[in-house]
């Protein structure tokens, strides 16, 4: 008994330091060396500032954006409380809010059928997809507002509609935060208020801050994480 | 339903049964002490290990003796975790500055990662610092997972030797086990996943400015409500795809994130959703070859295996039909399956998913004792949240948790081959060894303490306001989220309805004591049906002895899990899942 608490003590602080710090730090290193861009959040980066990570839903409005699904991460999209709305199948809460959803997407889409992603939240309420038909359904308000034809529309979803992985596996889908760079490119003018003219700054979580500044200084001096828009 | 979907379940169920014989074979190999590809790397690191520490490679345990340092080898590392919560402030690797962890949740935590449950009742990106997930949380996968393993290769040794006390050495056991196993394949596991997208760094969050605004509705402390304005989004970071490695192979699931495998940084890619999901399966599939291999009939591991993919795919198909018919509450949305969407019940799904994989992810990861989550299953639809559920009730045997669904399973075989006796008359008999009383007893005795748990904890849970406060689903549902939640503790899975307010000191407290009776009062009874059957002697098959190959056994076997189980819980899931069920066909809301 007395032997094998003695073992159970020192295998445990060896174990500890082989599997809980070697193994992650030497993970670390290597996936730096061959994966450094995806070991960091596949981060976009616009005039040196991060503007997201391209993996990462974030939230859009107005009409000339797609507008990513509902999102019950935080006030939507806070990757610091990512999950889902939990509500049950049968829960008024649920239904009610299903509800509200369709009435405004029925107003500015009077006809197609409402994809069901658009009204519902994801697992994780940073889905950075929707799913093509999410994207058709929106490309006539997209069109209208930005003074586009909807085929113009209609072929940047296409070609930002990714398939299924091998042709099986998963499901094709839309990411919504690269369509939506790209149709500003293409067609110029981002609506009002962009950040980058912006002075003031919102602080919006709760937990002790690393300090925005320093992780801005860092983003932009790392070369691994240049701008993916192309 | 679509071909697709199917195609990608039966695909998934043919890579479990392709590396089934390779992953047994090396098994048996690690476990035996014979020569493998890995010994001229690793056999120096073992002898290493045994000196630093002070084990004797040569000596052998009795079974009483493999419990305690089992059981020690436990306390101390869940001391361990606790401390490393408590003291998490002014450890290094913490660039977000998280403060310690409270008490009650430190401790609740330590048990739930020590059992190999991952029950989590915190958010992890805003409560644990890089340290805590890797020294303290990583670590603990590891170690829990491997504890399993080896505890699966003895209840095999007591099958297979006869006439001795010698079951083994639990810390030789344990080394090979982790330096064999699981170091090599999380190794190249979490590379495959960072290559799919999954975050491996140590550096502070990522504060990114928003290219649009939003404005969201912001409680002061004086309870008004005033609108902000957006601009910033702080993204986490950390090393995430070392540990998400080792939660899925270790079928541990406690996730970096609170969004577990649904995180796009956990899981990003239908790719690295495969690979998640076939290193949940890999080695309890394993096991039942090396059941098969080290105890001389290795029909009888395939007939074990049989069983299991039956009720694997008998779960799956039930919950991939309920989710794909969606939700018929949702009136005026298109749920149709087309080839612009997947469809279905969407509400806690990811579009890069869909029904499919989040059915079967569901399905696997409470088959296995795993609780990994690419799908919200609060949000399921009824039966498509009761599969879930049902397979953690059966007892996680359906390959079920590393090494714990092995042992799990034994479990039931003998209870089937006592049956079988009864029906015949004759003494049962399981490959070789005389089943008697106490084996049968101890068996009993595992399977009630389980269920003893789950019904108890619920019972008091669900009219006590103390436990009906935390529900968030009214109606029948919320009787689910207890239910669930104790049942996921009991059999160490780890999901949850997610929806119920875990983080109370009622739950923290009974889920952390429901972990720890679901785990160790599990183990030792089987720890003592090793012994027992070690030290029998072996007896020639007769014309007499039931056969515990082909498909009469296979049968008999699923019968026995689906009716102990059956008659167990059925009272309660008819109050639960069911009833919602009817009520939602018959439009009714909560």
């Amino acid at each position: 008994m007395r032997k094998n608490l003695l073992i159970a003590v020192w295998f445990t602080l060896l174990m500890t330091l082989l599997y809980g710090l070697i193994y992650p730090l030497a993970v670390t290193g290597l996936a730096q060396l061959m994966f450094p861009r995806r070991a960091n959040g596949q981060l976009i980066e616009e005039n040196g500032k991060v503007i997201g990570s391209r993996i990462i839903g974030q939230e859009f409005s107005g009409p000339g954006y797609f507008h990513s699904r509902p999102s019950a991460a935080g006030s939507g999209y806070d990757p610091l409380a990512s999950g889902g709305s939990d509500l049950g199948p049968t829960n008024k809460t649920l239904i009610e809010r299903v509800e509200a959803a369709v009435k405004k997407l029925r107003a500015e889409n009077p006809t197609a059928p409402i994809p069901v992603d658009l009204v519902t939240t994801s697992a994780s309420g940073l889905d950075p997809d929707i799913s093509p038909a999410a994207a058709a359904f929106q490309a006539p308000r997209v069109a209208r507002a930005r003074g586009v034809s909807e085929e113009q529309v209609e072929a940047l979803v296409r070609k930002h509609t990714q398939g299924r992985a091998f042709g099986f596996l998963g499901e094709p889908r839309v990411n919504v935060l690269e369509l939506n760079l790209d149709l500003d490119r293409l067609y110029g003018g981002r609506p009002s208020g962009s950040p980058l003219q912006m002075g003031k700054n919102v602080a919006r979580t709760a937990i002790p801050s690393g300090g925005a500044g320093v992780t801005a200084a860092r983003e932009g001096t790392r070369s691994d994480s240049q701008s993916t828009v192309r | 339903m679509t071909a697709l979907g199917w195609f990608q379940i039966l695909f998934y169920l043919f890579v479990i049964f392709l590396i089934t014989k390779p992953v047994g074979i090396f098994l048996a190999r690690v476990f035996e002490g014979e020569k493998t590809f890995l010994d001229s790397v690793l056999r120096p690191v073992e002898k290493l290990v045994y000196r630093l520490t002070g084990v004797d490679e040569k000596h052998e345990m009795r079974w009483t003796e493999y419990a305690i340092a089992m059981l020690l080898f436990s306390g101390v590392s869940m001391v361990l975790l606790y401390v490393l919560e408590r003291l998490q402030r002014w450890m290094p690797f913490n660039p977000q500055k998280l403060p310690n962890v409270d008490p009650t949740l430190a401790f609740g935590t330590a048990a739930s990662f020590t059992t190999n449950t991952n029950w989590q009742a915190y958010s992890g990106e805003t409560t644990m610092s890089y340290l805590t997930q890797m020294a303290g949380l990583a670590y603990h996968n590891f170690v829990s997972a491997a504890v399993g393993i080896v505890l699966a290769i003895v209840v095999i040794r007591g099958i297979a030797r006869r006439e001795t006390e010698e079951l083994g050495n639990f810390w030789v056991d344990m080394t090979r086990c982790l330096l064999w196993v699981l170091l090599p394949v999380c190794l190249v596991a979490s590379l495959a996943l960072v290559s799919q997208g999954v975050v491996q760094n140590l550096e502070p969050y990522t504060t990114a400015q928003l290219i649009v605004p939003h404005t969201e509705q912001v409680r002061g402390a004086d309870g008004k409500i005033t609108i902000e304005k957006v601009t910033e989004q702080v993204i986490p970071q950390g090393p995430v795809a070392s540990q998400e490695a080792i939660k899925e192979f270790g079928t541990n699931g406690g996730g970096f994130f609170n969004a577990n495998s649904s995180h796009p940084f956990e899981n990003p890619t239908p790719l690295s959703n495969f690979l998640e999901m076939v290193l949940i399966f890999a080695i309890p599939s394993g096991l039942t070859y090396t059941l098969g291999r080290m105890s001389g009939s290795q029909r009888h591991g395939w007939a074990v295996w049989a069983a299991m993919a039956f009720l694997f795919f008998a779960g799956v198909t039930t919950t991939y039909w309920a989710e794909a018919r969606g939700n018929p509450l949702l009136h005026g949305v298109d749920q149709q399956a087309s080839a612009m969407q997947a469809g279905g019940n969407m509400e806690g799904k990811e579009v890069r998913f869909g029904v499919a994989d989040s059915a079967l992810f569901a399905t696997i990861t409470t088959d296995a004792s795993c609780g990994a989550v690419n799908s919200m299953h609060d949000s399921d639809t009824p039966l498509g949240g009761l599969v879930p559920l049902v397979n953690i009730m059966l007892g996680e045997v359906v390959f079920g948790g590393v090494g714990a669904g092995l042992y799990g399973i034994v479990v039931f075989v003998i209870l089937a081959v006592f049956i079988a006796g009864l029906m015949v008359g004759r003494t049962p008999e399981y490959l070789g060894k005389k089943i008697e009383a106490y084996d049968v007893k101890m068996a009993m005795l595992s399977i009630l303490i389980l269920t003893l748990t789950i019904l108890g904890f619920s019972a008091v849970a669900a009219v006590e306001p103390f436990g009906t406060s935390s529900i968030t689903n009214p109606g029948p549902h919320g009787l689910s989220q207890i239910l669930y939640a104790y049942t996921s503790s009991a059999g160490n899975n780890g999901s949850a309805f997610a929806g119920l307010n875990a983080n109370t000191p009622w739950y923290n407290v009974t889920t952390a004591v429901a972990q720890l009776l679901g785990r160790f009062f599990m183990i030792v009874p089987i720890l003592a049906i090793a012994g027992n059957l070690a030290r029998k002697k072996t007896i020639p098959e007769s014309s007499g002895t039931f056969p515990v190959t082909g498909a009469l056994f296979s049968t008999l076997l699923v019968s026995t899990i689906v009716i102990v189980g059956a008659l167990t819980f059925f009272p309660a899931l008819s109050l639960g899942p069911i009833l919602e069920h009817l009520l939602m066909l018959a439009g009714k809301t909560f």
